[in-house]
């Protein structure tokens, strides 16, 4: 039995060419990425063909339509009432406040008024809806930038405190399916206000410690400020909403500027950042959940008793005159619209979702040009977007 | 916020030559619209945008409408002398209306914090003349939707930097938004077809000519 003896040659390793003041060989090469669609940062299929230099995005493509099933033409093909379960479906964090932005532009289509209680309790499930959305959004942010696990799962588990409440209410979790034209589905159930309470009186004792934990945080900092700028006046032009809007110091709210529902009775203001760049889009969804609990705080002091629904609203054989209508809410991700035409028939001849997450995406390449690929990433995170509305 | 009017008389004064006629909304909600020419309407829109009074520096929405070719019925009561007694006797007429493509814009104003001010465009039909100006240059949120109007609709926006599908793949032929849209034969085998498939099958099968 002989055995080798000799040690192995040394291995001939290619050398790979070291940058140099002359610089190397593979300089001057642009290297084409496809984040995406099935990429963990892109929260659901969407993809951004990026074209990078070394790691600086040069050009950032948003490629989408994996998740879209012509929302708007199943919605001309049913009854008024038919899409509003499948209006739950377009954001799915956030499904009362399109119950509500489509419940809105149906009331001004067809002249409908909605009864004081039921105000209420549009008001209560929308600003739950907010902090939920809001809490969420900057544990996502933190996961993106390399926090795994516990800032996202300390939110989702505020988050499932107010799940629990929207299914007491409306028997779902996510898919609530809760309002109707003039008003909501059902009564609240008995309790339901006091649990509320406990919750929103809890509320700001997690946002302290939340906030203690992340927003001094140095890789925070480090990773977000000065990142994803966006300048006002672009800001403005791109029809970019919601907190992304705020975040450049424009101050337009459209709970205070349309005053729709009974926002005018209460008291809140506005947080407006200075620099447009993710930390601020970070601290104003922070500083708007404070609002929020103020709002329902004075909600739900006064909630009347009364109707919860229109008495001459129609559900069965709902034919609005012909006629057209726009109406929209400020969601937690910006201008959430519905835009209906009306020829007379039971099925609305003309519907359009104004989706605030694909608009808020147009300015997504001017954002990240001249940044690095991780920076893109965090930016993207920052936007908040929801695929479900996306693509419709 | 001016009145809709006034604002049609100071945009007719500052681009001459502009077209415009107020299209009023019958509904609740009391939106009227207004419809501007093709060939003036980036000016307008930059009026409307530049303006110290108006300012509407917000596009908000924007969308199109299929509108195909119809037949509109109107009644008109006409006074006729019948066996020598005059009468009052409904007269119905019936118009033919081509059909053509609508491009909606909703306008807010952020400074001034008012609106909407609503806009329209019309395509000259729906087959071939299905050009309109683009406002993208003007408002910039009008990028994606434009895109997607083209996209589902066919409306091929002049002076869009970027016309390309948006939510359909680029392969894809028709735009499924139009009112005559027909999805295409997408059948593929089954053993045992039953329900919608059979007659998916059965319609699948005709066309091939394999029935």
């Amino acid at each position: 039995m002989s055995v080798a003896t000799e040690s192995p040659a040394p291995r001939n390793y290619e050398v790979v060419p070291k940058t140099s003041p002359e610089g190397s060989e593979l300089d001057g090469e642009l290297l084409e990425v496809a984040m995406g669609p099935q990429h963990p940062s892109t929260h659901g299929v969407f993809r951004m063909d990026v074209v990078l230099d070394g790691e600086t995005v040069v050009k950032l493509k948003p490629v989408f339509g994996y998740l879209h099933r012509n929302h708007e033409k199943i919605a001309e093909n049913t009854s008024y009432l038919g899409s509003m379960p499948y209006t739950d479906r377009l954001d799915y964090f956030c499904s009362l406040t399109n119950n509500w932005a489509y419940a809105l532009a149906v009331e001004k289509l067809a002249g409908l008024q909605v009864p004081e209680r039921a105000e209420f309790i549009r008001v209560i499930t929308a600003e739950l809806t907010r902090l939920q959305n809001h809490t969420s959004v900057c544990g996502f942010l933190l996961q993106d930038m390399g926090a795994l696990g516990t800032p996202l799962m300390y939110a989702f588990r505020e988050r499932e405190k107010i799940l629990d409440l929207f299914e007491s209410l409306t028997g779902a979790r996510m898919m609530c399916n809760y309002m109707r034209f003039g008003g909501c589905r059902c009564d609240l159930p008995p309790g339901w206000l006091d649990r509320v309470r406990k919750i929103v009186g809890d509320f700001p004792q997690f946002l302290d410690s939340y906030e203690a934990l992340l927003n001094t945080n140095e890789i925070l900092l480090a990773r977000t400020q000065g990142v994803g700028r966006l300048p006002r006046e672009l800001a403005i032009s791109a029809g970019v909403t919601g907190p992304m809007l705020r975040a450049c110091g424009v101050d337009y709210d459209i709970r205070k500027v349309d005053h729709y529902g009974i926002y005018d009775r209460f008291e809140f203001r506005i947080p407006l950042g200075e620099q447009g760049d993710v930390y601020d889009r970070y601290m104003i969804r922070l500083l708007e959940i404070r609002e929020s609990l103020k709002i329902l705080q004075q909600a739900l002091k006064e909630v009347p008793g009364g109707p919860i629904i229109d008495p001459k609203a129609k559900l069965r054989s709902f034919r609005p005159k012909v006629g057209e209508a726009y109406g929209r809410i400020e969601g937690p991700k910006g201008e959430l619209g519905f835009y209906l035409i009306s020829d007379g028939s039971p099925n609305p001849y003309r519907y359009r979702v104004r989706p605030p997450s694909l608009i808020n995406l147009t300015i997504l390449e001017d954002m990240c040009l001249g940044q690095s690929v991780a920076d893109a990433v965090v930016t993207l995170g920052s936007v908040d977007i929801v695929l479900g509305e996306v693509d419709r | 916020m001016e009145s809709l009017e006034q604002i049609k008389i100071r945009l007719e004064a500052a681009v001459p030559g502009a077209k415009l006629e107020i299209l009023p909304n019958e509904s609740p909600s009391g939106q009227h619209s207004l419809l501007l020419d093709n060939a003036h309407a980036v000016a307008l829109a930059r009026f409307l945008r530049d303006d110290a009074q108006l300012r509407f520096d917000y596009c908000s929405n924007m969308t199109g409408v299929d509108w195909p070719d119809t037949e509109i019925t109107s009644k008109v009561k006409v006074k006729k002398v019948i066996d020598g007694v005059e009468k009052e006797v409904d007269e119905v007429t019936k118009t033919a209306r081509p059909g053509f493509l609508e491009g909606v814009y909703h306008l807010y104003s952020m400074a001034m914090k008012h609106g909407p001010l609503i806009l329209r465009l019309r395509t000259g039909n729906r087959k071939d003349q299905v050009q309109l100006p683009s406002f993208t240059p003007v408002w910039r949120s009008c990028e994606f939707q434009e895109r997607e109007v083209y996209d589902l609709f066919g409306v091929v926006f002049d002076g869009h930097p970027d016309l390309r599908r948006i939510l359909m793949w680029d392969e894809f032929r028709d735009h499924p938004m139009r009112k005559d849209y027909s999805e295409p034969d997408d059948y593929e085998y089954e053993p045992t077809p039953h329900d919608d498939v059979l007659e998916k099958s059965k319609r699948h099968q005709a066309a091939k000519g394999t029935l």
